[in-house]
């Protein structure tokens, strides 16, 4: 029962990877604002895989629920600071179409 | 015990599959606002089904007993939690790429 919990972590964690990827590439600044969205709740899950194998699961799962919890804070204090940030995308990607 | 393993693990595996084709949408999709859609899709079906199996995994290994319980209304309240926090995250995203003068993708623009 534990090696489905195991395999399924270890793909969640191959997926966190994968969507890594934007972070990196994302054009603007926003994509990685959304990568790092996307990566955060997926940390989450992965929190409760490990503590599930560790045999720890109600420490895991307050320590999961406090990542949930700064995910969002983090995500609202970046997309409020780029509000009026002129910087957001190269202004001439945009003016030439 | 093996209808536990059955359970977990469909619902894992499901919950796995849209992660992935999220994470693939994520890179191909043309644009930012129409990637922002996979991104939703991670914190709404994604969670809840592989949050639901291991949910399901806490209540019931070693007997149903007031801390597996505990473990499992926990799990809960993180699903019902993400399910609240994500989609305003999301709004506000978009918020700031609109007031900054991110266009959207059209596809007639690419002609």
């Amino acid at each position: 029962m534990e090696n489905v919990i195991l395999y399924s972590g270890i793909a969640l964690a191959v997926i966190m990877a994968v969507s890594l990827y934007r972070t990196v590439v994302g054009p603007t600044i926003l994509d990685r604002l959304m990568g790092v969205n996307a990566i955060g709740s997926e940390t989450t899950v992965l929190l409760i895989i490990i503590g599930i194998l560790y045999r720890k699961v109600d420490m895991f799962i307050d320590i999961a629920l406090a990542y949930a919890l700064l995910n969002f804070i983090a995500v609202l204090a970046a997309a409020r600071y780029f509000h009026k940030k002129k910087g957001l995308y190269d202004e001439n990607e945009n003016k030439d179409r | 015990m093996i209808v536990l393993t059955v359970i977990v693990g469909l619902l894992m595996a499901v919950g796995l599959f849209i992660f992935l084709t999220a994470a693939v949408g994520m890179i191909r999709f043309p644009d930012f606002y129409s990637r922002l859609h996979p991104a939703g899709m991670i914190d709404c079906m994604g969670v809840l089904l592989t949050m639901g199996g291991l949910a399901l995994f806490a209540l019931f290994d070693g007997g149903i007993s007031l801390a597996s319980f505990l473990n499992f209304a926990k799990i809960v309240l993180i699903v019902v939690f993400i399910y609240i926090t994500s989609p305003t995250a999301t709004h506000a995203i978009i918020d700031a790429g609109m007031r900054a003068g991110l266009q959207p993708w059209t596809k007639k623009k690419d002609m």
